[in-house]
């Protein structure tokens, strides 16, 4: 186990490497000069070189990169070229609302996803099945901004029950800052648990097929108690991984929620970051990603041994 | 009393209080914006987000633009100029402070200045300073500007958001901390959210009526809807979405207020690139566009199409629309004088500004109609910067020159339009020496009939400004000569 978990962060380390190159690359062949865009289209070409020089964009490719991935290792994200402040703060900011966002729309994913499989799986083929098997279609198809802005019409402009968006900051206290992010964390999860239930439930159905359900069956268990205890344990390594992979997308990927609520999220700034060509930060936020998710991926690789025990003697 | 007397009592009483709650005037405001700055410091960015959140509220400059475009004193309470018109004494006001609490004096005011015009100076706006020779503080308050020629806009320039009085203590931190004599002062920034400000209890002129407001960083249109629409922002100077707005005409809880922005929008052509060199193909080009059509399709009807490069709302302002109107025969019959009988292959480059994307597609369909098939190109600010503004590598393209007083790009070397009129070059150096009104007029309307005339670009509408506010604001402005949200008149309406 010891030696299997080594072996993963070492290949995580050099997964990390290989993205701070190619982020790195990509970004330098982008057209655009920070310096440039900050100044516009009266500034003379003297003070935009004096910009270029002030942001450190004259020094050399191979010095930039190395100076930055030194800084890294030290945990110096480097300063920010247009907001001019650590782009460790800035990104912390965000995350303050990212996170919380994520994991929220994780949590309302999953008891929403897992008992519906469960409830369709148990049933298949009836009305019951096709009909909540239908709706989680509907749920996959329909686009989340969409979504969103009906949230949107209903709660906020109609009823004025939460805020249309924004995100008023944790210091407001802490049911500000929850509401604010209720109806993104719904709009953002009910796809997800759409996606979620429909996993849920062919992955039950495969284990249900399985011969050792049978047998559980034959031994006298209850068609309830083998679907929880044989089933359901059994069914959670797809659940598992279709988690992980959702929990990467709601963390980053979350851009378009972000604009309609208007929340200062990861995405947001990634975009802004992108367009203003802010390249330190979107480097830095990229490579917090990278890490994001061979992280999550490693917990869920984990995760499998814990569900399944043949898994622990394997590595 | 029995029960339900005792409740319609108390109802009453909640309405009475209530009621008698909402007669004070609210004292706070928040409003919505597009985009986010990306800093606070107006000396050290064109963005014009930054002039939207600081500009007369948390800095002054020595004289400012007002709501109608013209020049007022501001720190400045008065000044004198010299009969050649090369020097300019300026008496400043007394007892003003800076937020952090340090005086302001003459010295800061050479301090900017100087500051704005050094060889190392990262100011946006450097050209605004170059007819400075040199900066003397006389006594405290006053300072004496000569000029190395004469220099009619010289007090507009002075009232330039790139143009404010810092101080030497601050003027480092003041992207972060901007730190002005302006009747407001920082409160917060939430990055990604909002800025904050609040009033500053030490301002030295008239207070002002707000005690608090938020400018809400709102990027989506649909978003900017919603929020206007349950509360959450009250007013939205610049409102990004033109197909939203008759509803909330239709609204008796808000004002629509359209107003005019120094914003000429115009189709350039590479002057120096064939086909574009030739008169002819960019007459025919002007003469294939209905100006009509695309400002219904691109903004819903609220721009106002221009023949030149003159906004309409200036007293010089001569319609020159007639010169370049809708003709798509005389343009087919221009192109094949041109020796283009079958039209041509070129590009269209487009920004992302909405008038781009939804004007460049129309504009390409009507050129496509006189045989001109042009590639639509979608670019990044920083991508067209790069490409089209500083390395001129394209044929045609769309964008709104949205600076005041800028009639003089069109004489500029190595400008992006690649033009080069000698006869046009001479009348804006007449312009920039002359400080007679009436002359002034007759030189504008000179320069603009050249412009109309050679069709350096195709002048296609004035970008309009839709402001939508609570019915019960009041003072914010109408127009916008300048980038701003001016909040020093603005209250609730008791």
């Amino acid at each position: 186990m010891l030696n299997y978990i080594s072996k993963r962060v070492l290949i995580g380390i050099l997964t990390l490497l290989a993205a701070s190159i190619v982020v790195f690359i990509m970004l330098e062949i982008v057209p655009g000069d920070p310096a440039r865009l900050m100044l516009g289209m009266n500034a003379t070409e003297d003070a935009v070189q004096a910009l270029q020089q002030q942001m450190g964009l004259d020094q050399p490719l191979l010095t930039r990169y190395f100076s930055w991935i030194g800084g890294l290792l030290v945990g110096d994200f480097g300063k920010s070229y247009t907001y001019s402040v650590p782009v460790l703060n800035l990104i912390t900011e965000r995350i303050a609302v990212s996170l919380p966002l994520a994991l929220i729309s994780l949590f309302l994913s999953t008891i929403i996803a897992i008992p519906v499989g469960l409830f369709s799986a148990a049933r298949r083929g009836t009305l019951a099945d096709s009909g909540t098997m239908g709706i989680a279609q509907i749920g996959v198809a329909i686009p989340n901004f969409w979504f969103a802005l009906l949230l949107v019409y209903v709660f906020a402009v109609t009823l004025r029950l939460v805020p249309a968006g924004g995100f008023p900051g944790w210091n407001a206290g802490l049911w500000a800052g929850f509401k604010s992010l209720i109806l993104p964390s719904i709009a953002l999860g009910l796809p997800q648990a759409a996606i979620l239930a429909r996993v849920t439930r062919s992955a039950l159905l495969d284990v249900l097929g399985e011969d050792y359900i049978r047998t559980a069956r034959a031994k006298g268990l209850s068609r309830r108690k083998v679907l929880y205890r044989h089933a359901l344990r059994n069914a959670l390594i797809p659940i598992l991984t279709i988690l992980g992979l959702q929990f990467a997308f709601l963390l980053a990927g979350t851009i378009i929620i972000e604009n309609v609520f208007y929340l200062p999220g990861l995405g947001r700034l990634v975009f802004q970051a992108i367009t203003q060509r802010d390249l330190i930060v979107v480097e830095g936020v990229v490579m917090l990603l990278v890490a994001t998710v061979i992280l999550v991926n490693l917990l869920v690789d984990l995760s499998y041994a814990l569900v399944d025990p043949r898994l622990r003697g394997r590595s | 009393m029995n029960r339900f007397w005792k409740s319609a009592l108390a109802a009453s009483a909640i309405v009475l209080l209530s009621t008698t709650a909402s007669f004070a005037a609210k004292t706070d405001l928040v409003l919505g914006i597009v985009l986010e700055p990306p800093h606070l410091d107006p000396t050290a960015g064109a963005a014009t987000a930054i002039g939207e959140v600081v500009y007369a509220n948390v800095f002054e400059g020595l004289t400012r633009i007002d709501a109608k475009g013209q020049v007022l004193p501001a720190l400045a309470e008065s000044w004198t100029v010299s009969e050649d018109g090369k020097v300019y004494t300026f008496k400043l006001h007394k007892d003003v402070k800076f937020h952090d609490g340090t005086a302001f004096d003459a010295q800061d005011v050479k301090f900017s200045l100087d500051r704005a015009r050094d060889e190392k100076s990262t100011n946006p706006q450097k050209p605004l300073f170059a007819s400075i020779d040199t900066v003397e503080v006389v006594d405290p308050l006053t300072v004496k500007i000569t000029l190395k020629q004469p220099n009619g806009d010289f007090l507009y320039n002075m009232g330039w958001a790139a143009a404010v009085i810092v101080a030497p203590e601050s003027a480092d931190t003041n992207k972060e901390k901007p730190v002005g004599t302006g009747p407001f002062k920082l409160d917060n920034w939430a990055k990604g959210s909002q800025i904050t400000i609040s009033k500053n209890p030490a301002y030295w002129g008239k207070p002002v009526a707000l005690d608090k407001a938020i400018f809400r960083i709102i990027p989506d249109p649909a978003a900017a809807t919603a929020a206007l629409l349950a509360g959450d922002v009250q007013a939205f100077p610049v409102f990004p979405s033109y197909e939203a707005v008759p509803q909330f005409q239709a609204d008796p809880r808000f004002k629509v207020v359209i107003g005019t922005t120094e914003g000429e929008t115009v189709l350039g052509m590479n002057n120096q690139k064939p086909p574009f060199d030739n008169l002819k193909v960019r007459q025919a080009i002007t003469h294939a566009i209905d100006r009509k059509a695309l400002i219904d399709g691109a903004l819903f009807g609220l721009g106002t199409p221009i023949g030149s490069f003159f906004p309409p709302h200036h007293p010089a302002y001569i319609d020159l629309t007639g010169e370049s109107a809708y003709d798509p025969a005389l343009a087919k019959k221009l192109l094949a004088e041109a020796g283009h009988p079958d039209g041509f292959k070129t590009t269209l480059k487009l920004p992302p500004p909405v008038y781009a994307r939804r004007g460049g597609e129309i504009i390409a369909a009507e050129l496509r109609e006189i045989g001109i098939e042009a590639e639509i190109i979608p670019v990044e600010w920083a991508q067209w910067l790069e490409q089209v503004f500083k390395g001129r590598d394209y044929d045609m393209t769309i964008v709104s020159h949205t600076e005041p007083n800028d009639l003089n790009i069109f004489a500029r070397d190595n400008y992006y339009f690649n033009y080069n009129s000698p006869a046009f070059r001479d009348v804006i150096k007449q312009i920039e020496a002359t400080s007679d009104t009436a002359k002034r007029t007759e030189l504008y309307q000179q320069a603009q009939k050249i412009l109309a005339a050679d069709v350096p670009a195709a002048f296609l509408f004035q970008l309009p400004k839709t402001g939508i506010w609570d019915a019960k604001v009041e003072g914010l402005w109408e127009n916008g000569p300048i980038p701003a949200n001016d909040l020093t008149a603005v209250k609730w309406a008791e």
